[in-house]
């Protein structure tokens, strides 16, 4: 059978997925074992005692001078400043968007310039927004929402151009003003389609909370790792690493799950 | 007063002219069926009729008024496709006109208000035969089933004029011959005049009163786009002979062939 036609069985998918992983995980163990025989005391490739005592030094037990959890400290930190900025700039695209693909008036005025905006480069103004905003959290958050705003904006405008010509007509055949068209039927058809642009849009607000995060922060797990670079304490940040892709995918899976959950018409093959 | 009124119309695209000089009077509660070759303008005709498409010369008045510039409550419409809303369930897609009309700001209705629509929306289903369906998405009813959501929808509206282009145009035959008995038995419940634009010839010879037939009087072999198409048939249907229908067949298929040539 050709090699195109040949389809992997429901637990070959499965095995199939976790070869890569287990190779890596392999791969890492015996250059780590080797390094450690050389070398006792390496630091570049730790072993897994070294990390599960870093783990579990930095969550489960009081930092010694602040009294506190250091990775849940980080955590909560990070996962607000993300929240607050991915909100944000989800509730401008909203508005922005749906205003852009709907009416051509604030179409012609607002474009240009939401196209020009989403060519920044956000990190080039990072030290604008830490001038501009202080060293506090705003500025941390001004960056997610600069770095993630327009792009969503041109995605949402770009869903609300999606929707058939023959809809609007409709709609308004049933007697629907602007207004009523915007919350009846754009709005609601747009909703999914929103959460799928922050589904995209959270990979680079991951990217600008962690620049931020390293240049000026007291905490959040970007800190963390820029902090303990200096000592080449790898049996942290690797852990670290490996906890920011959970909370990556456990925040990815949610949304894909509230979009199933809430919006059936749409995952169901409704558009 | 005739209802509608279209006296020396045209419709022009920079140098090409989609329809030239046409004249027609149409009485309240009439069902004209259009056809013609694909190009000859009468789903231009009918954009123009629904507010899509103004007019470049001429008048197109309804009840001595011009047709208002947009698409309003005056005219409902059913498309080939994409006519029902996908993020609204069957009975939700019927009662979404009564809530517009009956809330300007929320476009929802609560309570009592929406029981009580939802009464008239459910006669509605149970006339085009959709009242099991109610609570289903439109995504999953058969392409017959949406239409006939879609007409349920306009039809709930009482519009004075009902706009059909190419509505049963993607449906299989049987289907297609349900949907003719539905579509003529609202319309001589409700006596709205409709307008029906089909691909279909023998669909357009044998549903509604008058055949209005759009095609190219004059016709350039080196350029199709030079002469304008316009009503070269108006029938009474019913009472035209074979041969009349087998003629006007004729030339529109030798339209249909210059227009692709």
């Amino acid at each position: 059978m050709r090699l195109i036609n040949r389809h992997p069985g429901r637990l070959s998918v499965v095995i199939l997925g976790l070869i890569p992983f287990a190779l890596l995980i392999l791969l890492y163990g015996i250059a780590s074992q080797q390094r450690l025989a050389e070398n006792p005391s390496d630091k570049l490739l730790p072993g897994l005692e070294k990390m599960t005592a870093a783990v579990e030094r930095m969550a489960f037990q009081e930092n010694r001078r602040s009294g506190d959890y250091l990775m849940l400290v980080d955590t909560t930190a990070s996962l607000e400043r993300l929240g607050i900025g991915v909100g944000i700039a989800a509730l401008m695209a909203l508005i922005v968007g749906i205003l852009n693909g709907t009416l051509p008036l604030f179409r012609a005025s607002m474009a240009p310039l939401v196209s020009a905006a989403s060519m920044v480069p956000p990190l080039a103004i990072l030290p604008i927004l830490f001038i501009v905003f202080g060293l506090g959290e705003l500025s941390k958050v001004m960056l997610i929402v600069i770095g993630t705003a327009p792009v969503m904006m041109r995605d949402v405008a770009q869903r609300v151009r999606e929707i058939p010509q023959e809809q609007f007509i409709k709609i308004q055949t049933l007697g629907a003003n602007s207004w009523q068209v915007i919350i009846r039927m754009v709005l609601p058809q747009v909703m999914p389609r929103l959460i799928d642009a922050m589904r995209l849009s959270l990979g680079p607000a991951w990217l600008f909370l962690i620049a931020a995060e390293a240049i000026a922060a007291t905490e959040g797990l970007g800190y963390r790792i820029f902090l303990v670079r200096r000592y080449l304490a790898m049996d942290v940040i690797l852990p670290y690493v490996i906890w920011i892709t959970i909370l990556a995918i456990i925040i990815d899976q949610c949304l894909r799950l509230t979009n199933r959950k809430l919006f059936p018409w749409y995952n169901a093959g409704g558009n | 007063m005739s209802f509608i009124t279209v006296k020396n119309l045209w419709k022009e695209y920079g140098d090409q002219v989609v329809l030239e000089n046409l004249n027609l009077d149409v009485k309240k509660g009439e069902f004209c069926t259009l056809v013609g070759a694909s190009g000859c303008g009468k789903s231009t005709f009918l954009k123009m009729l629904l507010g899509q498409e103004q007019p470049s010369r001429g008048v197109l008045d309804l009840e001595g008024e011009p047709f208002p510039a947009q698409p309003d409550r005056n005219r409902g419409i059913v498309f080939q496709r994409y006519s029902v809303f996908p993020h609204l369930s069957v009975r939700e897609n019927v009662l979404l006109g009564l809530e517009l009309e009956q809330k300007p700001l929320l476009g929802k209705l609560f309570g009592k208000a929406r029981q009580e629509a939802l009464k008239q929306v459910d006669a509605m289903l149970e006339a085009v035969g959709l009242s099991g369906a109610a609570t289903k998405w439109p995504h999953e009813l058969s392409g017959g089933m949406q239409q006939r959501l879609a007409i349920a929808q306009s039809f709930l509206m009482r519009p004075r004029v009902l706009l059909l282009d190419e509505p049963f145009g993607a449906l299989d035959p049987g289907i297609r011959n349900d949907m003719h008995q539905l579509l003529l038995r609202l319309w001589k419940e409700t006596g709205t005049t409709i307008f029906m634009v089909t691909h279909d010839l023998h669909e357009g010879f044998r549903l509604g009163t008058r055949l209005l037939v759009f095609d190219k009087v004059r016709r350039d072999p080196h350029d199709p786009q030079a002469f304008g198409a316009t009503i070269t048939y108006d029938l009474p249907i019913g009472k035209t002979d074979s041969d009349l229908l087998d003629a006007i067949e004729t030339n529109v298929n030798k339209t249909a062939r210059n227009q692709a040539a």
